[in-house]
Protein backbone atom coordinates (compact mmCIF):
# COMPACT_ATOMS: atom_id res chain seq x y z
CA UNK A 1 0.00 0.00 0.00
CA UNK A 2 1.09 3.25 -0.51
CA UNK A 3 1.38 5.85 1.59
CA UNK A 4 -1.79 7.79 0.11
CA UNK A 5 -3.50 5.10 0.32
CA UNK A 6 -4.96 4.94 -3.08
CA UNK A 7 -2.65 2.66 -4.92
CA UNK A 8 -2.42 -1.14 -4.50
CA UNK A 9 0.47 -2.71 -5.25
CA UNK A 10 0.84 -6.65 -5.45
CA UNK A 11 2.66 -9.44 -6.89
CA UNK A 12 0.98 -10.40 -10.41
CA UNK A 13 1.39 -14.23 -9.49
CA UNK A 14 -0.46 -13.75 -6.23
CA UNK A 15 -3.02 -11.74 -7.94
CA UNK A 16 -3.85 -14.65 -10.44
CA UNK A 17 -3.87 -16.89 -7.80
CA UNK A 18 -6.29 -15.44 -5.88
CA UNK A 19 -8.42 -14.93 -8.86
CA UNK A 20 -8.19 -18.55 -9.32
CA UNK A 21 -8.55 -19.54 -5.86
CA UNK A 22 -11.55 -17.93 -5.75
CA UNK A 23 -13.55 -19.02 -8.54
CA UNK A 24 -12.72 -22.76 -8.01
CA UNK A 25 -15.47 -24.15 -10.95
CA UNK A 26 -16.04 -27.62 -10.73
CA UNK A 27 -17.55 -30.10 -13.39
CA UNK A 28 -21.21 -31.37 -12.63
CA UNK A 29 -20.57 -34.75 -12.71
CA UNK A 30 -21.14 -37.74 -10.21
CA UNK A 31 -19.70 -41.29 -11.38
CA UNK A 32 -22.19 -43.34 -7.84
CA UNK A 33 -23.54 -42.73 -4.62
CA UNK A 34 -20.89 -39.93 -3.75
CA UNK A 35 -22.50 -37.97 -6.45
CA UNK A 36 -25.05 -37.04 -3.95
CA UNK A 37 -23.15 -35.90 -1.06
CA UNK A 38 -21.46 -33.57 -4.29
CA UNK A 39 -25.32 -32.60 -4.77
CA UNK A 40 -25.35 -31.58 -0.47
CA UNK A 41 -21.84 -30.06 -1.09
CA UNK A 42 -22.87 -27.33 -3.73
CA UNK A 43 -26.74 -27.49 -1.87
CA UNK A 44 -28.03 -24.39 1.35
CA UNK A 45 -26.31 -25.91 3.85
CA UNK A 46 -23.16 -26.80 2.74
CA UNK A 47 -23.10 -24.48 0.34
CA UNK A 48 -19.49 -24.56 -1.51
CA UNK A 49 -20.36 -21.58 -3.41
CA UNK A 50 -19.38 -18.94 -0.55
CA UNK A 51 -15.77 -20.10 -1.26
CA UNK A 52 -16.02 -19.35 -5.40
CA UNK A 53 -16.62 -23.14 -6.02
CA UNK A 54 -19.66 -23.60 -8.23
CA UNK A 55 -20.63 -26.48 -10.60
CA UNK A 56 -20.17 -26.10 -14.47
CA UNK A 57 -22.39 -28.05 -16.49
CA UNK A 58 -19.70 -28.86 -19.55
CA UNK A 59 -15.64 -30.01 -18.87
CA UNK A 60 -14.42 -26.75 -20.84
CA UNK A 61 -15.34 -24.41 -18.27
CA UNK A 62 -14.64 -26.11 -15.55
CA UNK A 63 -11.25 -25.85 -13.15
CA UNK A 64 -11.85 -29.18 -10.65
CA UNK A 65 -12.97 -32.66 -11.41
CA UNK A 66 -14.53 -34.04 -8.29
CA UNK A 67 -14.55 -37.87 -9.11
CA UNK A 68 -17.81 -38.52 -6.94
CA UNK A 69 -17.99 -42.67 -6.91
CA UNK A 70 -16.51 -45.67 -8.42
CA UNK A 71 -15.44 -45.73 -11.70
CA UNK A 72 -16.17 -48.54 -14.32
CA UNK A 73 -13.46 -49.68 -16.93
CA UNK A 74 -16.30 -48.07 -19.07
CA UNK A 75 -16.50 -45.31 -17.49
CA UNK A 76 -13.43 -44.68 -17.24
CA UNK A 77 -12.50 -43.64 -20.72
CA UNK A 78 -15.17 -41.36 -20.70
CA UNK A 79 -13.54 -39.73 -17.17
CA UNK A 80 -10.06 -39.95 -19.34
CA UNK A 81 -12.22 -37.94 -21.98
CA UNK A 82 -13.65 -35.37 -19.75
CA UNK A 83 -10.29 -34.59 -17.83
CA UNK A 84 -8.54 -33.79 -21.11
CA UNK A 85 -11.66 -31.04 -22.38
CA UNK A 86 -10.75 -28.98 -19.53
CA UNK A 87 -8.27 -26.82 -19.77
CA UNK A 88 -5.17 -26.52 -17.89
CA UNK A 89 -4.43 -25.49 -15.20
CA UNK A 90 -6.93 -28.28 -13.49
CA UNK A 91 -7.45 -29.92 -10.26
CA UNK A 92 -8.70 -33.32 -9.42
CA UNK A 93 -10.42 -34.77 -6.33
CA UNK A 94 -10.72 -38.82 -5.78
CA UNK A 95 -13.97 -38.34 -3.67
CA UNK A 96 -14.59 -41.23 -1.89
CA UNK A 97 -12.87 -45.09 -1.37
CA UNK A 98 -14.05 -46.45 -4.37
CA UNK A 99 -12.58 -43.22 -6.55
CA UNK A 100 -9.30 -43.77 -4.12
CA UNK A 101 -9.05 -47.39 -4.23
CA UNK A 102 -11.43 -49.49 -5.54
CA UNK A 103 -12.82 -49.72 -1.88
CA UNK A 104 -15.38 -51.76 -1.55
CA UNK A 105 -15.26 -52.79 -5.27
CA UNK A 106 -11.82 -53.67 -5.16
CA UNK A 107 -11.78 -57.01 -5.54
CA UNK A 108 -14.25 -56.73 -8.36
CA UNK A 109 -14.31 -57.34 -12.22
CA UNK A 110 -15.98 -53.77 -13.50
CA UNK A 111 -14.47 -51.55 -10.92
CA UNK A 112 -11.27 -49.37 -11.81
CA UNK A 113 -8.84 -49.99 -8.85
CA UNK A 114 -8.47 -46.05 -7.93
CA UNK A 115 -9.32 -43.56 -10.45
CA UNK A 116 -5.63 -42.15 -10.36
CA UNK A 117 -4.95 -45.15 -12.90
CA UNK A 118 -6.87 -43.38 -15.63
CA UNK A 119 -5.94 -39.32 -14.33
CA UNK A 120 -3.67 -37.31 -12.07
CA UNK A 121 -5.37 -36.95 -8.78
CA UNK A 122 -4.25 -33.44 -6.58
CA UNK A 123 -6.79 -34.88 -3.81
CA UNK A 124 -8.19 -38.14 -1.84
CA UNK A 125 -10.85 -37.99 0.33
CA UNK A 126 -11.71 -40.61 2.39
CA UNK A 127 -15.26 -41.95 3.85
CA UNK A 128 -18.19 -43.76 2.44
CA UNK A 129 -19.12 -41.07 1.58
CA UNK A 130 -17.60 -38.40 3.01
CA UNK A 131 -19.78 -35.43 4.00
CA UNK A 132 -20.32 -32.68 2.94
CA UNK A 133 -17.82 -31.12 5.36
CA UNK A 134 -15.09 -32.94 4.08
CA UNK A 135 -15.69 -32.34 0.72
CA UNK A 136 -15.49 -28.77 1.82
CA UNK A 137 -12.21 -28.90 3.58
CA UNK A 138 -10.90 -31.44 0.09
CA UNK A 139 -11.65 -27.17 -1.85
CA UNK A 140 -9.97 -25.56 0.73
CA UNK A 141 -7.36 -27.29 0.45
CA UNK A 142 -7.30 -27.13 -3.53
CA UNK A 143 -6.91 -23.65 -2.77
CA UNK A 144 -4.22 -23.70 -0.55
CA UNK A 145 -2.73 -25.69 -3.34
CA UNK A 146 -3.27 -22.83 -5.78
CA UNK A 147 -1.88 -20.32 -3.23
CA UNK A 148 1.14 -21.90 -3.54
CA UNK A 149 1.48 -22.08 -7.10
CA UNK A 150 3.06 -20.02 -9.69
CA UNK A 151 0.83 -18.84 -12.55
CA UNK A 152 2.53 -20.93 -15.62
CA UNK A 153 0.62 -23.56 -17.23
CA UNK A 154 1.87 -26.71 -16.37
CA UNK A 155 1.37 -29.76 -18.14
CA UNK A 156 0.80 -32.45 -16.00
CA UNK A 157 3.21 -35.92 -16.81
CA UNK A 158 1.31 -38.54 -18.75
CA UNK A 159 0.16 -41.58 -17.25
CA UNK A 160 0.59 -44.83 -18.72
CA UNK A 161 2.23 -43.23 -21.66
CA UNK A 162 -0.99 -41.40 -22.48
CA UNK A 163 -1.38 -37.87 -23.11
CA UNK B 1 -51.82 -73.30 -8.84
CA UNK B 2 -48.57 -75.02 -7.28
CA UNK B 3 -45.55 -76.42 -8.90
CA UNK B 4 -46.29 -80.00 -9.02
CA UNK B 5 -49.71 -79.02 -11.17
CA UNK B 6 -47.30 -77.09 -13.16
CA UNK B 7 -45.05 -79.18 -13.91
CA UNK B 8 -48.08 -81.92 -14.92
CA UNK B 9 -49.61 -79.70 -17.12
CA UNK B 10 -45.83 -79.23 -18.42
CA UNK B 11 -45.36 -82.91 -19.08
CA UNK B 12 -48.64 -83.20 -20.99
CA UNK B 13 -47.68 -80.46 -22.98
CA UNK B 14 -44.35 -81.77 -23.99
CA UNK B 15 -44.23 -85.18 -23.52
CA UNK B 16 -41.57 -86.11 -19.93
CA UNK B 17 -38.78 -87.05 -21.73
CA UNK B 18 -35.62 -84.85 -19.54
CA UNK B 19 -38.37 -82.91 -17.88
CA UNK B 20 -37.72 -83.12 -14.08
CA UNK B 21 -39.31 -81.98 -10.73
CA UNK B 22 -37.13 -80.68 -8.14
CA UNK B 23 -38.49 -79.70 -4.41
CA UNK B 24 -35.51 -78.95 -1.98
CA UNK B 25 -35.75 -78.48 1.43
CA UNK B 26 -34.66 -74.93 1.14
CA UNK B 27 -35.19 -72.73 -1.97
CA UNK B 28 -37.74 -72.38 -4.76
CA UNK B 29 -38.87 -75.56 -6.23
CA UNK B 30 -37.98 -75.73 -9.93
CA UNK B 31 -38.73 -77.50 -13.09
CA UNK B 32 -35.55 -78.70 -15.44
CA UNK B 33 -36.55 -78.54 -19.12
CA UNK B 34 -34.47 -80.00 -21.87
CA UNK B 35 -32.47 -77.05 -23.86
CA UNK B 36 -34.12 -78.21 -27.03
CA UNK B 37 -37.46 -77.65 -25.85
CA UNK B 38 -37.22 -74.50 -24.23
CA UNK B 39 -38.68 -72.14 -26.26
CA UNK B 40 -42.04 -74.24 -26.75
CA UNK B 41 -42.13 -74.74 -23.03
CA UNK B 42 -41.92 -70.87 -22.38
CA UNK B 43 -44.68 -70.49 -24.78
CA UNK B 44 -46.92 -72.89 -23.78
CA UNK B 45 -46.52 -71.50 -20.53
CA UNK B 46 -47.43 -68.06 -21.68
CA UNK B 47 -50.59 -68.80 -24.10
CA UNK B 48 -52.11 -71.16 -21.91
CA UNK B 49 -55.10 -69.58 -20.08
CA UNK B 50 -54.76 -70.82 -16.75
CA UNK B 51 -50.59 -70.81 -16.35
CA UNK B 52 -50.98 -67.21 -18.05
CA UNK B 53 -47.16 -66.95 -17.04
CA UNK B 54 -47.22 -63.35 -18.59
CA UNK B 55 -43.93 -62.20 -16.60
CA UNK B 56 -40.67 -63.01 -16.97
CA UNK B 57 -38.86 -61.77 -14.01
CA UNK B 58 -35.29 -62.98 -14.20
CA UNK B 59 -32.72 -64.65 -16.29
CA UNK B 60 -29.76 -65.68 -14.52
CA UNK B 61 -26.64 -68.11 -15.35
CA UNK B 62 -24.72 -70.53 -13.48
CA UNK B 63 -21.62 -71.87 -13.46
CA UNK B 64 -21.17 -75.25 -11.73
CA UNK B 65 -18.13 -76.20 -12.90
CA UNK B 66 -19.12 -79.34 -14.53
CA UNK B 67 -22.18 -77.57 -16.51
CA UNK B 68 -23.73 -74.61 -16.36
CA UNK B 69 -27.57 -73.63 -16.06
CA UNK B 70 -29.58 -71.03 -17.20
CA UNK B 71 -32.48 -70.32 -14.68
CA UNK B 72 -35.80 -68.21 -15.65
CA UNK B 73 -37.94 -67.17 -12.95
CA UNK B 74 -41.81 -66.32 -14.05
CA UNK B 75 -44.49 -64.98 -12.18
CA UNK B 76 -48.21 -65.06 -13.61
CA UNK B 77 -49.95 -61.47 -12.82
CA UNK B 78 -53.43 -62.71 -14.04
CA UNK B 79 -53.02 -66.18 -11.32
CA UNK B 80 -50.76 -64.66 -8.68
CA UNK B 81 -48.44 -67.60 -9.58
CA UNK B 82 -44.98 -68.55 -10.30
CA UNK B 83 -42.39 -70.99 -11.23
CA UNK B 84 -38.67 -71.70 -11.48
CA UNK B 85 -37.32 -72.98 -15.06
CA UNK B 86 -33.81 -74.60 -15.16
CA UNK B 87 -31.71 -75.34 -18.25
CA UNK B 88 -28.64 -77.44 -18.14
CA UNK B 89 -26.24 -76.38 -20.77
CA UNK B 90 -23.16 -77.69 -22.05
CA UNK B 91 -19.82 -76.15 -20.39
CA UNK B 92 -17.97 -76.24 -23.15
CA UNK B 93 -20.40 -75.14 -25.44
CA UNK B 94 -22.72 -73.08 -23.70
CA UNK B 95 -25.75 -72.49 -26.09
CA UNK B 96 -29.53 -71.94 -25.75
CA UNK B 97 -32.91 -70.88 -27.35
CA UNK B 98 -33.25 -67.38 -26.48
CA UNK B 99 -36.59 -66.67 -24.95
CA UNK B 100 -36.56 -63.05 -26.01
CA UNK B 101 -39.50 -63.91 -28.83
CA UNK B 102 -41.38 -65.14 -25.92
CA UNK B 103 -41.10 -62.26 -23.02
CA UNK B 104 -39.41 -59.04 -24.62
CA UNK B 105 -37.82 -58.15 -20.75
CA UNK B 106 -35.08 -61.00 -21.50
CA UNK B 107 -33.56 -58.91 -23.85
CA UNK B 108 -31.41 -57.44 -21.22
CA UNK B 109 -31.04 -60.57 -18.94
CA UNK B 110 -29.94 -62.71 -21.78
CA UNK B 111 -27.15 -59.96 -22.47
CA UNK B 112 -26.18 -59.84 -18.66
CA UNK B 113 -25.96 -63.75 -18.72
CA UNK B 114 -23.90 -63.85 -21.95
CA UNK B 115 -21.88 -60.96 -20.91
CA UNK B 116 -20.52 -62.82 -17.49
CA UNK B 117 -21.02 -66.00 -17.97
CA UNK B 118 -20.77 -66.57 -22.12
CA UNK B 119 -24.04 -68.17 -21.79
CA UNK B 120 -25.03 -67.94 -25.90
CA UNK B 121 -28.56 -67.19 -26.41
CA UNK B 122 -29.59 -68.68 -29.86
CA UNK B 123 -32.11 -65.91 -31.98
CA UNK B 124 -31.11 -63.19 -29.68
CA UNK B 125 -31.93 -59.42 -31.53
CA UNK B 126 -28.62 -57.80 -30.19
CA UNK B 127 -26.30 -60.49 -28.20
CA UNK B 128 -23.35 -57.89 -26.79
CA UNK B 129 -21.78 -57.20 -23.80
CA UNK B 130 -24.13 -55.39 -21.33
CA UNK B 131 -22.23 -54.21 -18.42
CA UNK B 132 -18.44 -55.02 -19.34
CA UNK B 133 -17.40 -52.86 -22.44
CA UNK B 134 -17.33 -54.58 -25.59
CA UNK B 135 -13.65 -55.28 -26.04
CA UNK B 136 -13.65 -56.87 -22.67
CA UNK B 137 -11.64 -60.49 -22.70
CA UNK B 138 -13.23 -63.45 -20.75
CA UNK B 139 -16.60 -63.95 -18.91
CA UNK B 140 -15.70 -62.49 -15.36
CA UNK B 141 -18.48 -64.68 -13.67
CA UNK B 142 -16.81 -68.20 -14.64
CA UNK B 143 -14.95 -69.99 -12.40
CA UNK B 144 -11.98 -70.37 -14.25
CA UNK B 145 -12.11 -66.69 -14.92
CA UNK B 146 -8.68 -65.25 -15.13
CA UNK B 147 -8.37 -61.09 -15.53
CA UNK B 148 -6.46 -59.56 -18.09
CA UNK B 149 -3.63 -57.62 -16.79
CA UNK B 150 -4.41 -54.16 -18.86
CA UNK B 151 -7.59 -52.56 -19.86
CA UNK B 152 -6.88 -49.99 -22.50
CA UNK B 153 -3.67 -49.39 -20.84
CA UNK B 154 -5.23 -49.38 -17.15
CA UNK B 155 -3.94 -51.97 -14.73
CA UNK B 156 -6.97 -54.37 -13.60
CA UNK B 157 -4.54 -54.94 -10.07
CA UNK B 158 -3.28 -52.53 -7.39
CA UNK B 159 -0.77 -52.67 -4.56
CA UNK B 160 -1.41 -52.88 -1.13
CA UNK B 161 0.36 -50.78 0.74
CA UNK B 162 0.47 -52.69 3.74
CA UNK B 163 1.92 -55.37 1.90
CA UNK B 164 -1.13 -57.28 1.89
CA UNK B 165 -2.51 -59.22 -1.20
CA UNK B 166 -2.93 -57.02 -4.02
CA UNK B 167 -6.04 -56.25 -5.44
Amino acid sequence: MSSDARVLTTRVDWLLNWGRWNSLWYLLFGTACCGIELMQTGGPRADVDRFGAVPRAVPRQSDLMIVAGAVTYKMAERVRLLYDQMPEPKYVIAMGSCANCGGLFTRSYSVVKGVDLVIPVDIYLPGCAPRPEALTDAILKIQKKIQSERWVAKRRPLLHGRA
Amino acid sequence: MDVREIFQRLEAKLGSVGLALAQPAAGDPSITVPAARLRDACRFLKSDPDLAFDYLRCVSGVDLKDRMESVYHLFSTQRSHGVVLKVVLDRGNPEVDSVEPVWKSANWFERESFDLLGIRYLGHSNLVRVMMPGDWVGHPLRKDYVEQEHYHGIPTTRPDPVGGEDA
